[in-house]
């Protein structure tokens, strides 16, 4: 009675190994963490967290540089974090001798926030820094981390005389 | 000034139990971090962006993003008149280097861009192997050891914030800094950010200054018709701005 | 290299994600679903005239779809990877859904039939060859050489039965590609739930032409004559179909010129200019409007064989090529303006790169390799199947007609 269809079972054994064979590779093959929260890698998570930081933060800066911390505290720069200018400092955070942080050319760096342009906004201190300065480097007159320049009462008392 | 690491544990227990985790980058997140405790978004406030590239930088330093590709870029937009349906837009460099200057009438302002971490996103939709997905913590993810490189995510996503890694031949994007926040850092964006124009905000926090400023202000959020789930808020957005 | 821009894109949509590669893609699959569904003409709906193309077409459908998954491949950034969508399918993803559907067509489909309907060529000629043809026909064969009435009256009924799941499966195989584009909600030019329709008919064309030409030359090749009831048979279906496909996509273009939406303008100035050859002019005027005028030409007027013969061949022609045309501007076109509307890219395709003009060509080619082995394994002609049947093999021979 099978005789007549001795060929279609054997490509339905055929079939039946091959599907067992990918059903065995599949459960030796997808990672032990696939599905632990969803349809993906749960250790990816972990992974992905594990990169390094370059940028250590503004307060790991200040539990050293207090000094600094307070002068900025006094002026507008106080929103300003600290790698915003000097650049990313974990390195420097971990082991301060290792890298010391690069002087910084204040006639690129200040017009990065300050150079006028027509779609910052209004509210925000504005210069066309080739009238303003002339590229002498900003640091000259200002103090970076607490830019306002302290007027004398005699050079104030001119300028209101001005208004 | 003589400061070594054994101090600086000292002074600042809090951030002590984490920096050993936070610089040596070992697989664990910080050991108080718990995954179902935080829903992570940012808040972009655009009258205050001043468009210095500041984050776009800290980005590509932070994440090693390939020179041409962007997580974040800012672009500026020039609206004439009543023109909300045609903006001028220009993004040089995706920002990096700021933007030269324009005095240039009509209204002019910039808008900084970056993944939206969609609730319901469709890049992590059409992933067709679980390689781009959710975390629990409300972060969309890349698992660039798993990720095929077949680019459907790529055309999905609404926003062009992915493309794939010329070195990795995989997908990329956007962690949310997820290497920071999950140890108590911010981003490398908002860290930098000089104005404060971009603030990461934890919706699952009660604390969270987030809940009272989206109830005291007006906000967007990109592309709303896409119904992505974007979380990542626009405050003062133009009309334009797509 | 540089890419030239207009306008403003997002800044990583300048560079284009899916290549010429991805374009064959559905040009090929396409094929391999029409062919295929030409070949159920013959089986399940009893078209008589259209059997001289019956194995054939399946054949062809065989050979391009062993080709198939090969762009996908050589496109991937992890083609090593590949597997993985076998391991752990993203239910979510049109995308993951493929692998299923390409084995489930390739296995359960393609190959059975064509072995159920070979089985007996097969059994005859690992007893009749010699050396390496034989091994390979007894491997064929999977060691049963059983070719009795009855069990070849099985085969018949069961093949018949694959070739009812096969249509609705061709059509799975091919509107499922048209869905993975479809479905895209990021990309108004390729958004449209009328995409899997459109495709399945474009591959029905595609697929029904190529056979078509592969019939001429391949007879013409072989020095016989040319069966002109079949030919004509083909066209006349040629004909519908294409009606078919061309009216679907005139209405999806209508919608979208009537609608309008917030995508309109910047989609129509893409067809305006950086499309306009490849869509107006390659994909509508010759690739379609004029075969289908062709077509409809041999319908109306008496012509003689000969110039129909000739009309066939040049309608066939224009036709597979304005097919690959419409792949090209729904798979570029797709990718060539910014999803903020405001911007174009422009698509610059390699040369002797991964996913290049060689690279495609080869991979065009190779089909045309794949089935020349499959003639020379299982000669499709229908005055080939009785040769070499000694006594008792020809008792077999009327099989086909009692079911």
């Amino acid at each position: 009675m099978f005789k007549d269809i001795e060929h279609l079972i054997r490509l339905a054994t055929v079939m039946a190994i091959a599907v067992v064979a990918f059903l065995v590779l599949r459960a030796g093959v997808v990672p032990r963490s696939f599905g632990q929260y969803g349809h993906y890698r749960g250790a990816a998570m972990g992974e992905i967290a594990a990169r390094p930081i370059a940028f250590a933060g503004h307060d790991l800066c200040e539990t050293c540089h207090s000094d600094v911390a307070d002068q900025k505290r006094q002026g507008k720069h106080v929103v300003v974090a600290c790698e915003a200018c000097h650049g990313a400092l974990a390195k420097h955070a971990d082991d301060p001798a290792s890298l010391t942080p690069a002087k910084l050319d204040t006639t690129v760096l200040c017009a990065r926030c300050h150079e006028a342009n027509s779609a910052k906004p209004k509210w925000f201190p504005q210069v066309v820094t080739a009238d303003h300065s002339g590229g002498i480097a900003c640091d000259t007159c200002h103090q970076p981390h607490r830019p306002k320049i302290e007027t004398k009462p005699e050079t104030e008392s001119k300028a209101e005389g001005k208004k | 000034m003589e400061v070594t690491r054994r101090h600086l544990l000292l002074l600042l227990p809090a951030a002590a139990a984490a920096w050993k985790f936070v610089l040596a980058g070992t697989p664990e997140a910080s050991p108080n971090y718990k995954l179902a405790e935080h829903w992570w978004e940012m808040l972009i406030d655009i009258p205050k962006c001043i468009g210095c590239g500041s984050c776009v930088r800290a980005c590509a330093q932070e994440n090693d993003v390939p020179e041409g590709y962007y997580r974040t870029w800012i672009e500026r937009y020039h609206v004439a008149d009543y023109q909300i349906e045609r903006p001028e837009v220009e993004s040089p460099d995706g920002g990096k280097q700021g933007f030269p200057p324009d005095e240039s009438s009509g209204k002019n302002f910039f808008v900084p861009k970056l993944c939206n971490h969609c609730a319901d996103s469709p890049c992590t939709q059409v992933c067709p192997v679980g390689a781009t997905f959710i975390s629990p913590d409300g972060v969309v993810l890349v698992d660039k050891s798993y990720c095929l490189g077949c680019r459907y995510c790529v055309q999905a996503c609404p926003y062009g914030c992915r493309f794939i890694n010329p070195k990795t031949h995989t997908a990329e994007k956007c962690t949310l800094c997820y290497h920071r926040i999950t140890k108590g850092l911010t981003t490398a964006c908002c860290e930098v950010c000089p104005t404060g124009a971009r603030q990461l905000a934890d919706l699952k926090n009660p604390k969270d200054p987030i809940h009272e400023f989206l109830r005291t202000h007006s906000v967007q959020v990109l592309k709303p018709h896409m119904a992505t789930g974007a979380k990542v808020f626009y405050d003062g957005m133009d009309g334009s701005v797509r | 290299m540089y890419i030239p821009v207009e306008g403003f894109m997002y800044p990583n949509e300048v560079e284009l994600q899916w290549s010429v590669l991805i374009v064959l893609y559905p040009f090929i699959t396409g094929l391999v679903a029409g062919a295929f569904i030409l070949a159920s003409l013959e089986r399940v709906f009893r078209v008589e005239a259209v059997k001289p193309t019956y194995r054939l077409a399946l054949l062809t459908a065989l050979a391009f779809l062993l080709v198939a998954p090969l762009p996908l491949q050589l496109h991937l950034g992890h083609p090593e990877r590949s597997f993985e969508m076998y391991l752990t399918p993203h239910r979510s993803s049109a995308m993951a859904m493929f692998g299923f559907v390409y084995l489930w067509y390739l296995m359960a489909v393609l190959l059975l039939e064509i072995w159920l309907d070979y089985r007996r060529d097969i059994v005859v000629k690992s007893q009749t060859s010699t050396g390496i043809m034989r091994f390979i026909y007894r491997v064929l064969t999977l060691g049963s050489n059983v070719i009795s009435e009855r069990s070849l009256r099985i085969d018949e009924r069961l093949g018949y039965f694959i070739t009812l799941i096969g249509i609705p499966s061709a059509f799975l195989l091919h509107g499922y590609v048209g869905f993975i584009f479809g479905s895209v909600k990021a990309n108004p030019w390729w958004s449209s739930p009328l995409m899997p329709i459109v495709f399945i008919f474009s591959a029905m064309v595609s697929g029904i032409a190529a056979v078509m030409l592969l019939y001429m030359i391949t007879t013409r090749l072989r020095g016989k004559e040319i069966d002109i009831r079949c030919l004509d048979k083909i066209a006349q279906y040629l004909m519908y179909t294409f009606v078919i496909d061309f009216s679907l996509e005139m209405l999806d273009l209508l919608q979208r010129i009537y609608e309008a939406d917030e995508s309109f303008r910047s989609l129509d100035f893409m067809v305006h200019t950086r499309l306009w050859t490849s869509q107006v002019i390659v994909q509508i005027l010759l690739g379609t409007v004029t075969p289908i005028a062709l077509l409809g030409l041999t319908q109306i007027l008496k012509l003689t064989e000969k110039t129909r013969k000739r009309v066939y061949a040049l309608a066939g022609c224009l036709t597979v090529m304005g097919i690959f045309a419409m792949r090209w501007n729904v798979v570029i076109g797709g990718q060539l303006f910014s999803k903020s509307f405001l911007g174009y890219t422009t698509y610059k395709m390699g040369f002797a790169t991964r996913e290049g003009l060689l690279t495609a060509i080869a991979l065009m080619i190779l089909p045309f390799g794949i089935l020349w082995l499959l003639v020379k394994l299982l000669p499709p002609w229908p005055d080939a199947s009785s040769i070499s049947a000694s006594g008792e093999f020809e008792q077999a021979e009327p099989v086909r007609s009692l079911v």
